[in-house]
């Protein structure tokens, strides 16, 4: 009986003081959390996603608290978030540029070296020798790591080259990262006129490769009135500062690979259209 | 000198010869649960070195001053299991106050392996080895860096296998096991080694 009565009594006793000094410790060991800090999480979309560059929602929210970062970096947010977090946080949203990813590569007829049978990922398949099994050096390669990291659903396959949706694009901008080529670039999303193309090879050379790519033919230099494409190193390059979005330099690429925004979705979507 | 023979002994024992997971098989849930990466098996790690540490420490403490005197070694388990409860919760408390920076290293961690078979382990085993305090505190902190040597060689194995083409029906959980169990007949290899005699 008195064995009951030791046990009951040690543990009731130990139960007791553990909670009283766990109560305790919880009273003086409180850390002070901003009331705003749930506020934001809320404002935000906790998607994680890394976009902002921090570690994810919360992080970001922190750090907008402690002064460190602006409200609005959200691009998956957009507007309404860094509407919602600027009240919360009583300043003034400045408008973002909201930027969205674009595959700088229609290419799904360039050439390939040879069979390549290896692991299905873009970053193996760079380590074969002569950086991959394509011909061409700068394009598109095929094995979707941009679609294995898009957490929106906004990258498929199209015939072997990637495709973003740029409706669904929310612009983190894991994808770019992704791309061991940097065939996945940012542009802005009012940007209405693209090129599609990285290849840097000269014409004659790029022809005997790829039949959808920048042969820097100058047709669209000659036709901008705005001074604002150049063909750079054999490739044509759009100054946004310049364009207006006038569209001449699309309608004469006899390659079709400037587009306007219109044909620049379509093309996401099915590229098949855009020929 | 002979402290130092068997603190020496005891550490070699906790890491390798009596490794906690691939050995003894305890905590075989962290151990399959996050050594998907090896950043986060090393953070588990770091965790499970700390918390097997400190409950050594005070349950050789509740042993010797409480369950000896009343006569109550027959409610090791239970006790147990409620100090280390308690006192995994107050350090995460005081840690979270002091140190933000380990809290926030340790992170999710640290609750998790509140109720741990290997932390529970390491407390029973110091007393059925009747160990002293120092040899307890030796004792819990070496398995823990047995447990995190065993989880980022594991980890890091994983990390590997994610590239290899293994057939359908072994991928993911299945080959981790079978991994797990070459990794444990590796350590098999350990059993009898001494260095002192």
């Amino acid at each position: 009986m008195k064995e009951i009565l030791y046990a009951i009594a040690v543990l009731g006793a130990m139960g007791a003081i553990f909670g009283a000094v766990l109560a305790l410790a919880s009273r003086l060991f409180a850390v002070k959390t901003d009331e705003r800090l749930p506020l934001l999480l809320d404002a935000l979309p906790g998607a994680n996603c890394g976009g902002c560059g921090f570690a994810g929602c919360a992080a970001y929210a922190q750090a907008v608290i402690d002064g460190k970062a602006a409200v609005g970096l959200c691009a998956v947010g957009g507007a309404e978030s860094a509407n919602k977090m600027a009240a919360i946080m009583g300043v003034e949203a400045n408008a973002m540029q909201r930027s969205v990813a674009m595959v700088k590569c229609r290419g799904r007829h360039h050439l390939s070296k040879g069979n390549y049978e290896g692991i299905d990922d873009c970053m193996s398949a760079m380590f074969v020798a002569g950086d991959g099994p394509s011909a061409c050096g700068s394009g598109c390669l095929g094995f979707g790591n941009c679609m294995k990291v898009c957490m929106f659903g906004a990258i498929s396959l199209v015939d072997g080259i990637a495709r973003i949706d740029a409706d669904k694009c929310t612009g983190c901008l894991q994808c770019v990262s992704a791309c061991p080529r940097h065939v996945i670039v940012e542009v802005s999303q009012d940007a209405d006129i693209v090129v599609a193309c990285s290849n840097h090879d000269r014409g004659a050379e790029l022809r005997s490769i790829c039949d959808l790519g920048c042969v820097g033919c100058h047709l669209c230099e000659q036709q901008c009135e705005f001074d604002a494409i150049h063909v750079v190193k054999s490739l044509a390059t759009i100054d946004y500062s310049k364009c207006v979005s006038c569209g001449r330099c699309a309608a004469v690429c006899p390659r079709g690979i400037i587009a306007d925004s219109n044909l620049r979705r379509d093309m996401d979507v099915a590229p098949s259209i855009a020929r | 000198m002979s402290l130092f023979i068997s603190l020496f002994t005891i550490s070699l024992n906790a890491i390798l010869v009596e490794n906690f997971i691939l050995v003894k098989f305890y905590g075989i849930c962290p151990f399959m649960g996050v050594s998907k990466k090896a950043d986060t098996a090393l953070g588990m790690g770091g965790a499970v070195i700390f918390v097997m540490a400190i409950a050594s420490a005070a349950t050789w403490a509740v042993n010797t001053y409480l369950l000896l005197p009343f006569d109550l070694v027959y409610m090791q388990t239970v006790v147990f299991i409620l100090v280390i409860a308690a006192l995994v919760q107050l350090v995460e408390m005081f840690l979270q106050k002091v140190v933000p920076a380990l809290y926030q290293a340790l992170g999710v961690y640290l609750p998790l392996i509140t109720t741990n078979c290997a932390v529970l382990g390491v407390a029973l085993l110091n007393i059925q080895n009747g160990y002293s305090f120092i040899e307890s505190l030796v004792f819990g902190a070496t398995g823990g860096i047995g447990f995190t040597l065993a989880i980022v060689l594991f980890s890091s194995v994983r990390e590997r296998m994610e590239d290899c083409d293994c057939p359908k029906a072994f991928k993911g959980f299945p080959i981790a096991l079978i991994a797990a169990g070459l990794l444990a007949l590796a350590f098999m290899g350990f059993s009898g080694f001494k260095v002192f005699t």
